[in-house]
Parts: structure tokens; sequence; C-alpha cells
């Protein structure tokens, strides 16, 4: 993680926004009384459940099935989706196959050049596998040819260009649009010839399936500062929080699920403190969903002409 | 000079539609990040790459031998920016190489007379490949040098070339172009002083050839400068409209 240095008193001003119930004096002609506040005011001016703002855009990269840009304040995230035809696993013969490839770009900080950045990125890679591994979480039956014989390969990469903290969220919102944003070819599967298919693969870039994304989940990470917990930590509330839960949600019939969680950072919680992170997690994780899907759709529309000329950089 | 395909139609045109002496269509913008000191984004065709500076800073102790500037770079490619999707995004010999022509270029440019016992960290990401990676990124790095406000002699360009069948020189190749079996040249220059800072070439050239395939890298990589210069002016008007420095540009 890119390196914040903070003092002791600017952590204390980041712990006092997210928790301190402040005095303020009131005065009365007879007594000096202090009314209590409960601040919930951080320092960008969020409360404790509250995202920063998020830009996101799909198919930028010409290379890829599927790519998606997130910008999550100061974390920005490239996605791209790459497929390929596999052999199933003889354990799990009805099911395709994800790859995920992280990669921290030395852009972000120079601490991530050569080989620097592994750690996070196998981190990130864990969490993301944990999250997708439950066949209710992710369909991989959909990434099916032909049982036993042939599937398709999603390899998800991650390119990580600038970290200004909560890189689980937003590397999970960004793999979720990017595979909202995959097509596949059309497949056919003809000639059966001894047991054995041939494969024809449309080569019309219009004549493609999607994916479906329903109940891809994503990762909420919840940052425990103080005797509080909140969504989305600025890079600097990550150095004064010393344990977080990130929690992975995945979505069935509206409901939101739990599809995995871990805990990172070296301090302890207690048990109630730990189910309190989940509920919210949970709850943080519907809210997010549906602003994300809402956020695809909306791109879907902007096509053509109405597609905006500048956002961000990648034009 | 058998066996490769004619890069040039019949009417003159390229395989995508250019004339032989005509560039991609690059955009680019300065500081597109705000914690690297300095940072580009470069669009060379479909070719896309991003590039920070960090520095100058103090050296690094294993690295620090005497009094000179470190100029530190290092080249990566995005897993997806190739059609064929790439195993690693950086250390493999074509990124190692393209590391040492970076510093080799961009050392001939930077005063690093202005910088004793300094580092400066370079980093080069490319998006997307679609030919002239190596000139895209240095193009890209010198736009983030000129962001960090490092100082620099004058703009380093570079700019790729190659020859048809019927020996027309042909500016800023594209992928298709260089693997259909042509001759590659690559050139980074100081344009304004007609310095050539880095050269390499591949396939083969008659000798006779060479001069004008070197000229029309030349004349893509003075175009280039312009281009580059204008996107600074505009980047420098942009962020200084607050300071009311638009009036004096």
């Amino acid at each position: 993680m890119a390196y914040v240095a903070l003092s002791e008193a600017e952590k204390t001003f980041i712990l006092h926004g997210v928790e301190v119930i402040s005095s303020v004096p009131l005065f009365n002609s007879l007594f000096k009384v202090s009314l209590f506040l409960q601040e919930d005011f951080r320092c960008d001016g969020r409360s404790r459940r509250d995202y920063r703002p998020m830009e996101l855009e799909t198919g930028l990269v010409s290379n890829a099935s599927g790519s998606a840009r997130l910008r999550l304040a100061n974390t920005d995230i490239l996605v791209g989706v790459k497929t390929e035809i596999d052999v199933p696993n003889p354990l799990t013969p009805e099911f395709g196959k994800i790859e995920f490839f992280v990669d921290c770009s030395a852009n972000a900080t120079p601490e991530f050049e050569g080989r620097g950045g592994s750690d996070l990125a196998q981190e990130l890679i864990l969490s993301l596998q944990n999250a997708y591994e439950s066949p209710l979480a992710f369909d991989y039956r959909t990434l099916c040819l032909i049982p036993g014989q042939q599937c398709w390969k999603l390899y998800i990469d991650i390119l990580i260009l600038e970290c200004g903290g909560n890189l689980h969220d937003a590397v999970s919102l960004a793999a979720k649009a990017a595979l909202y944003n995959t097509k596949l070819p059309r497949v056919t599967a003809t000639l059966l010839d001894a047991g054995i298919t041939d494969l024809i693969i449309s080569d019309n870039p219009y004549d493609c399936t999607r994916i479906g994304t329903d109940a891809v989940p994503l990762l909420v990470t919840v940052c425990k500062i103080g005797d509080y917990c909140l969504v989305d930590p600025t890079a600097e509330e990550e150095v004064c929080s010393t344990v977080s839960m990130v929690v992975s949600v995945s979505m069935r019939n509206e409901t939101p699920f739990l599809s995995g969680t871990h805990m990172t950072g070296g301090g302890s919680m207690h048990r109630d403190t730990m189910l309190n992170c989940i509920q919210l997690g949970l709850s943080m994780g519907e809210q997010l969903n549906k602003l994300l899907v809402k956020m695809l759709k909306a791109e879907e529309t902007r096509v053509g002409p109405k597609r905006p000329k500048t956002v961000g950089f990648l034009k | 000079m058998s066996g490769r395909l004619e890069l040039l139609s019949e009417q003159g045109l390229r395989l995508d539609g250019r004339r032989p002496h005509e560039l991609r269509h690059i955009k680019c913008k300065l500081g597109v990040f705000e914690q690297p000191d300095g940072s580009a984004y470069m669009e060379q065709g479909n070719t896309k790459v991003l590039a920070a500076v960090y520095g100058p800073h103090q050296a690094k102790a294993k690295k620090a031998e005497g009094n000179e500037l470190i100029i530190n770079c290092q080249y990566s490619q995005a897993t997806f920016s190739t059609s064929e999707r790439k195993n690693r995004p950086r250390g493999d010999r074509k990124s190692q190489e393209f590391k040492m022509y970076l510093q080799q270029a961009l050392s001939a440019a930077i005063k690093s007379e202005l910088y004793p016992r300094s580092q400066i960290d370079i980093y080069v990401e490319v998006l997307q490949a679609d030919g002239a990676n190596y000139a895209v990124s240095l193009n890209a790095a010198t736009l983030a040098l000129i962001d960090a406000g490092i100082c620099l002699n004058e703009f380093v360009v570079a700019c790729t070339a190659s020859l048809s069948k019927s020996n027309i020189p042909l500016t800023d190749i594209s992928h298709v172009e260089e693997v259909s079996g042509g001759p590659k040249l690559t050139i980074a220059a100081l344009p304004t002083a007609e310095k050539i800072a880095f050269m390499e070439m591949s396939e083969r050239f008659h000798i006779d050839q060479l001069e004008t395939v070197i000229e029309t890298a030349m004349a893509g990589c003075r175009e280039i400068r312009d281009i580059l210069e204008a996107a600074v002016k505009e980047h420098l008007i942009h962020i200084g409209s607050a300071a009311d420095w638009a009036r004096v540009c």
C-alpha cells in the first residue's frame, strides 16, 4: 500500500471526526452545561456510511472482450477481460473457469516497482477468488460450452493505476463492470466425429452473448476506527484503522447474501463488533450493487453521438 | 525483399487508409493523476500509454554512485494490451530492452547537471499496444517529465518509419505493418537541434534507402513535437488560468 505519513495529531483529528462525542458548551445564566454531540463527520465531510464519488467507463480497451475503468476519488482501476477456450476441470465438468490477475502498476507508487506490489496483488486476488468461489455467487455453468470438453476461461486482468484507499471495493466494482461489459462470441458446435466436437466461433462482432452478472459479488471493506465502523476509507483513514473486514456481498432475488469474508490488518475486534461490521457491509453492498447496476445501464444507453467526448483521461 | 506483404495499395494508401507520410491520430493529456509528481496520457492511433514521473528525490543508497543523476525507468505492458493475452506485464526481454532504450533517450534530454545525487523515476504503462510502443512510451514520458517540471534540453520525441516494397518510406507504422515483415526504424530525436538520441533498426535496409527513411522518421518527430508542444501550452493555459497566466501566453 502506498505509504502515507500521518502525525499523531492528524490521526487524532481523523479519529475524532469518526467517533468522538464532542462537547459544546452551552452557557446558561446559572449553570455551565455542556451538550454532547455525536459527530459522524469525516475529514471530507462524509458520514460513516457514505462512499466517495465514482466515475465509471466501460468498453475502453479494444483488445479485450470487456473492459471497465473505475475511479473512486483517487483510486483508479482499469480492468480488461480476455477470453479463451479451455478444457473444464474434470472435477467440475459443467463449469467454466475464471482467473484473476492483479497488477499493481508502479505509476501508483514507486514502491510497486519491479515485484514490489506482488503482496498486495496476491491479497486482492485471493479475496476476489474467495468471493467468486461459490457457484451461487457466479454461475459458472454459463461459461460451459460442451460439458467435460470445452468451456470459456475468463481472464480478469486488473490494473491498479492509482491508490487512494479502499482498493478491495474499487477492484470488485470494476471487475463486475468489466464482466457486465464482456461479450462472448456465439459458439456453435458441429461435426460430432467420434465424440470429438468441432467448435465454430462466430466472427461477427455483433453476434455475441453476455454473462449473467446479477449475482456477481461486490467486496465492501468495513474499516474499524476507534469504536466505530465505516465504509470506503481513504488512504489516510486506512492508516488510522487497526483492523478491517472485507465482506463480499452477492445479490439474489433482491436480498444480499454473504459470499465470503475475511479480516485484514493487525488488530482484533469483539465478536459483536464483527457481526455489526458484516451487517453494515451487507447493507452497503446492497446499495452499492443497486448503484452500480444503475450506472452500467446508463452507460449502455450512451452510445454513438450521445457518448460524451471526454470522460476522465481515456477519451 | 520478397516474402513480405505490400504495405501500400495501388492508390498509394496504407492498410489503415493513411497516406505514406501521415501520422496516426494523436491525443494527449498532461497531469492525469494526482499522486505522481508528473503524469501524462498519450494515444497514438490505437496505442495508448500512461506515464508517471516521481522525483527528483534523493537517490537510493544502493544505486548512488558518485554525483550524477540516476534515471530509473520501468516499462510495463498491461496483460490485456495485446490481442494475445500476455502472461506477465514486465520482466520479459522486450520490456527490459525498452527500459534501457528509454533510459538512454531520456538521459540525453534531461539536464542532469542540475540534479546531482538525485533520482528520477519514470514509469511507463502501455494500456493498449498497436505498434510503435517504444515511440509512444517515450513521447508520453517526455510529457510526464514536463508535467513534473524537470528541466529538459528540449522535447525528446520518437517516431517510427518503414519502407514499402516499392521503396516508399512510411511514417509511424502500426502493429499490422510491423508484423508484416517490413523493416522498422525507430528514432528518438531532439528535433530542434536535429540530434538523434537513440536509433534502432530491424530487418534489412539498403544503405541507399537508410538516408530517406531516417529523414522520414525525423520529419515525423518534428510533427509530433509540434503536437506535444501545443498540448503543453494548452495544459499550462488551463492550469494557469486561475493565476491569470492565460493572457501572458
